[in-house]
This record gives C-alpha cells, structure tokens and sequence, in this order.
C-alpha cells in the first residue's frame, strides 16, 4: 500500500459522514413519536449487540477468562457501584484467570 | 456555573472510557508498526477515522494487499452504526448551532454515545466536549505511544485490558436493565439477534449489529408502551 493518504481520507469521510447526517438533520426538529420511542431505545440495544457475541472472543486466547471478568462487573454493576469500578475489576479478574495455567 | 458542573461531568465520564482506549489504541498503534505503516499516518488514523474497529480492520486489509476502494467500502458499512447513534443522540440533545454539532459529530463513538445516550439527564454539549476531547486524545495519544514503545507489557496484562470495553458496556448496561425489564428484554434480544445472525454469516460485516440494533429497537418503540419505559427519557 503506497497511498496511505488517499485511505485514510477516503475512511475519514465514509466515517464522518453517517456521524454527521442525523444529527444534522434531526436536531432541534420534532420527530414523530414512533421515530422518537425507537430511537431512544437504540441505546440499549446497540449496548446489547456490542456486547454479544463480541465479548465472548475478548480474550482468544482463553475466552473463559473474558466471560468470567465480565461476569464480575456485571454484579457490581448491578450493585449499582460507578463505571469505574466495574471496569478494574473486570480487568484485574480477566488478569487473574488469564494467569491461573 | 452550570458550565463548569458539565466540565467535570464529562471528564468523569470519561475515565471509565480512557481506561479502554490506552491500550486498544497502544495495541493500534504497535500492529500498525508491525504492518509498517509510518508512524505519520499511524496517527492519522487514529486523529482523522477515530473508529476503532474499522482501523483494526484497515490494518489487516492493508496486510494481505486488499486495494483502497475495498477497505473504505468495508470501513462504510462497519461505522454505518454510527447513524442510528447520531441519529439516538438528535433525539436528546439540544444545541443549535451547526458548528458546534459538526465537531460532536465526529467524535461519536460506540463508548462516547453508550455514555451520553444513557445518563440520567440529557446531554448538554459542554459535557459531550468534555467527554469526546478527552476520549479523543487519549485515544490518538495512545495510537502513537503503542507505535513508539511498542509491546512494553506482557501479554497476559494486554490481553486482559482487552476486556475493559466490553466492561464498560455492561457496567453501562447492567443498570440500566435493573431499572426496567423492557430494556432488559430489548437489550438480550439485540444481543441474541447479533449473535444469531454472526453464526448464520449471511450478511456482509457491519450489518448484522446493525439489523440486530434496529431490529430490537423497532420491537421495543411498537410493543411497549409509553408508560412501560420507566428511566427512559
């Protein structure tokens, strides 16, 4: 690959693009109710489609070390701690697993 | 000040997503070494696509020799997801002017919008500044900070940072469902329909996260009813 330029413009643009049009277009405007439920709700379930299956080849090499971690944050989550939190001891979890041979 | 109050917010909001970012960025920056592209347009990457699933994807284009036209193809349809969030974003956000909106719209990612999309008041742009200018250096400073010093953590300690991203979507997520059953169905059935549709592979990459996004989300604004959305707002 010689034209590394011309790439990252043409991915700059083809990004930006989808970033820019929605916002430009439907902010400050009133959306029909439909419109405006699902959009709202987009959300959560664009958290669920990030999350599976993704999560599950976080960690290729051991995936159960990934699962596990997660499931950790996930209570603490729902113990209602703050992101932070959560997030190291994912980590710090997944670490421990990833260690145990 | 109500400005400095958003100041703060966002920055706080913004720990949880630096905390992901470093070393994914650490990781773009040292595969993009080992592909041998220069270190300007390493950063490149990072400071002008700023996605980072579709520059993974670039890099390994790059290295089995796919042309330019393919790989920003393959880049349009990964981040056409970013429409629906933008579009999410309209529908809380309120700021008129077009500048400002042009520069929130181009740091609006996946962790940026999980973020903004789901605290508890809506949005106000200096917090979304705060939170993106934040993200954003730490991830075109953590893109040239991998090429540079490279793999200076062991592997097991890399491999584990992995899954701080996906942490910080449940950790946004769990709660969320706590508060309302409708968005624990809607959230699963997304998730379930992703899967569903990666096993299957019928789809070019991209679409499946978002078919399975709007799939949900169109079930969600039909079947349950306005009162039902407690936290919603």
């Amino acid at each position: 690959m010689k034209n590394f330029l011309v790439l990252i413009i043409g991915m700059t643009v083809v990004t930006y693009i989808p970033r820019l049009i929605p916002l430009a277009v439907l902010s400050q405007r009133n959306m029909p109710q439909l419109l405006r439920r699902f959009l709202l709700f987009i959300p959560y379930t664009a958290l669920g489609a990030l999350i599976i299956p993704g999560v599950a080849g976080a960690t290729p090499e051991r995936p159960i070390a990934g699962i596990i971690g997660i499931g950790v944050g996930a209570v603490l989550a729902w113990r209602k701690q703050t992101l932070v939190v959560p997030v190291l001891a994912s980590i710090a979890t997944t670490f421990l697993v990833l260690c145990i041979r | 000040m109500r400005n400095l109050q958003s100041i703060k917010e966002g920055a706080a909001a913004a720990v949880p997503v630096v905390i992901g970012y470093i070393p994914t960025a650490m990781a773009f920056g040292l595969l993009a070494k080992t592909v041998e592209v220069p270190l300007l347009y390493s950063f490149l990457f990072s400071a002008m696509v700023f996605a980072g699933a579709s520059q993974f994807m670039a890099l390994n284009l790059i290295k089995s020799g796919v042309l330019a036209g393919e790989i920003i193809l393959a880049t349009f349809l990964i981040n056409l997801r970013h429409f629906l969030m933008s579009a999410s974003l309209a529908a809380r956000l309120k700021e008129k002017k077009k500048v400002l909106l042009s520069i929130i719209a181009f740091g609006i990612t996946d962790e940026v919008f999980s973020v903004a999309a789901t605290m508890e008041k809506k949005p106000d742009t200096t917090y979304l500044l705060t939170l993106q200018g934040i993200t954003y250096s730490s991830w075109v400073g953590g893109t040239v900070l991998g090429y540079l010093i490279g793999a200076i953590l062991p592997a097991s300690v890399q491999s584990s940072m992995g899954i701080a991203l996906y942490a910080m979507f449940v950790a946004i997520l769990v709660p969320e469902m706590r508060k309302s059953i409708y968005v624990a169905v809607l959230a699963i059935g997304a998730g379930t329909i992703n899967w569903l549709l990666t096993w299957l592979n019928l789809l070019p990459s991209g679409w499946n996260m978002i078919v399975a996004t709007v799939t949900s989300a169109l079930a969600g604004a039909m079947f349950f009813s306005e009162d039902s959305r407690e936290g919603i707002t």
